[in-house]
């Protein structure tokens, strides 16, 4: 029963690194450009410390305009862009500049919401006593925000193996490509259950160690 | 020590502008306990963010041992407020932080020599009796501890003023009496001025040297009293003046 397994073990192993490398670099993506986008659509909110009408007006459409298109049609309209900075537009590297559009605005959102939640006054306590801005943020806002935001990287990453699914497309691979064409197009549903199992137990890990790291960090 | 000369504070909201304070002009004295009482929304907290310009007058000027604050850069302005302590009703503490780490973060934003912080965070602690919780998160600490690690924490860069915005109001009485007590000890040990904004008229009477009453945006009263003033018994009948120093006069509001 577990012959085809074997067979395609290499193949397997295969769409595992490519899933890793796709939701590896959609992370990388989510913290360093996504934090700081969701710390300005924060900052640039009515009522908030640098209020900012028109920046976030124009930031939020952009988060919107990326959240709201249907994925696949997403990736072929970023095909221009993805030729331009990774020289072609099939492959798996091809396919984290997609991933990583949706990641950033994504978490960027998640970041927003987290940094909400932080009492107002902890910062005017920053201000009154004469942190800079770079302080306010690192030594205030992140700290008292951190838990929450280490829950919304979990949701994000979660979300990115599911969107990275589909990247067979344009030649992403990944375990979800994996399932479609040799167990659903081959007919061979061991090999396609295989997969899904792969996938869910990924996924409950990665939650448990999100939640995990987010309970241990929160002391609030 | 502190000057504000006829500052003006008004905030849009949705339904047109708001004064919350009104060409107020007030002298600070050094060493003196300076309360500023009146009833919620007399804009009392408002004039108290002026003082470190945690809020912009709209017009007027504020000096601190005569030097504009108003005309300050933001850098300088910075420099200013790090000499200036502030505590809160609601503490305003870092909750994921130690109680130390608390404490040390204003040394790190002032630039205090690294391997001497450890001595003087724990140098504050002592002073407010919390050196045995230095490694405890605030969630832990009852809410006088909690003002009490707010205080280590205003103190940490020594500064000249300390400004507090109803400091007890979030407290029992027994807990209230325990950090004014914190508050004269400052005053009288450290030589540190001291600004109360607060509702509660035993403040004021226990532990104010000069007292400021609001109302509406303006000051409406402003009067000194001494140790041997005569301390009436708690009530609400009176001006404010009546009630804090048991002689007739001031403005009833």
């Amino acid at each position: 029963m577990f012959e085809s397994l074997q067979q395609y073990e290499a193949q397997m192993w295969e769409s595992i690194r490519e899933t890793f490398v796709m939701v590896g670099v959609s992370i990388g993506a989510a913290v360093l450009l996504g934090l700081p986008l969701g710390t300005l659509l924060y900052f640039t909110r009515k009522g908030q410390l640098y209020e900012n009408r028109s920046l976030s007006a124009l930031l939020n459409a952009v988060v919107n305009v990326v959240r709201s298109f249907p994925f696949l049609l997403l990736v072929v309209a970023l095909i221009p862009f993805t030729r331009l900075l990774v020289g072609t537009a099939i492959g798996t590297m091809a396919a984290t500049v997609p991933l990583s559009i949706v990641a950033i605005a994504y978490y960027s959102r998640l970041v927003e919401q987290s940094l909400l939640e932080v009492p107002r006054g902890t910062l005017e306590a920053a201000r009154a006593m004469g942190a800079s801005r770079t302080a306010l943020i690192f030594k205030f806002l992140y700290v008292e925000a951190r838990s929450g935001l280490v829950l919304g990287l979990t949701a994000s990453t979660i979300s990115f193996i599911s969107f990275s699914t589909v990247m067979g497309v344009v030649g992403g691979g990944g375990v979800g490509d994996f399932a479609i064409r040799y167990g659903y197009q081959r007919f061979e549903t061991e090999v396609m259950v295989y997969a899904i199992v792969v996938m869910i137990v990924l996924v409950q890990l990665i939650q448990f160690t999100g939640s995990t790291v987010a309970r241990l960090l929160d002391k609030r | 020590m502190l000057t504000l000369q006829e500052v003006s504070k008004s905030f849009t909201q949705r339904e047109g502008s708001y004064q919350a304070v009104r060409g107020v002009s007030l002298s600070v004295e050094a060493g003196s306990i300076h309360g500023i009482i009146g009833a919620s929304g007399a804009g009392k907290s408002t004039l108290l963010r002026l003082m470190n310009l945690l809020e912009r007058p709209d017009e007027g000027m504020v000096l601190l041992e005569g030097r504009p604050l108003t005309e300050l850069t933001e850098l300088e302005l910075r420099r200013e407020r790090q000499k200036m302590g502030m505590i809160f009703q609601q503490f305003n503490l870092v909750a994921n932080a130690t109680v130390s780490r608390n404490v040390a973060i204003p040394l790190e934003l002032s630039g205090y020599p690294r391997k001497e912080r450890r001595d003087r965070v724990m140098e504050c602690l002592q002073f407010v009796g919390l050196e045995d919780k230095a490694g405890q998160y605030p969630a832990r600490l009852s809410g006088g501890q909690r003002q009490r690690v707010a205080i280590a924490r205003a103190l940490a860069n020594g500064p000249k003023l300390l400004l507090c915005d109803e400091p007890t109001s979030a407290l029992d009485p027994a807990t209230t009496a325990d950090i004014l007590g914190v508050l004269r000890h400052i005053n009288s040990s450290l030589g540190v001025t001291v600004v109360i904004v607060t509702h509660e008229m035993d403040v004021v009477r226990s532990i104010c040297s000069h007292v400021s009453v609001m109302e509406e945006g303006r000051i409406v009263d402003s009067f000194s009293r001494r140790e041997e003033d005569f301390l009436p018994p708690a009530g609400h009948s009176g001006s404010y003046r009546e009630q804090i120093t048991g002689k007739a006069g001031g403005v009833y509001v």
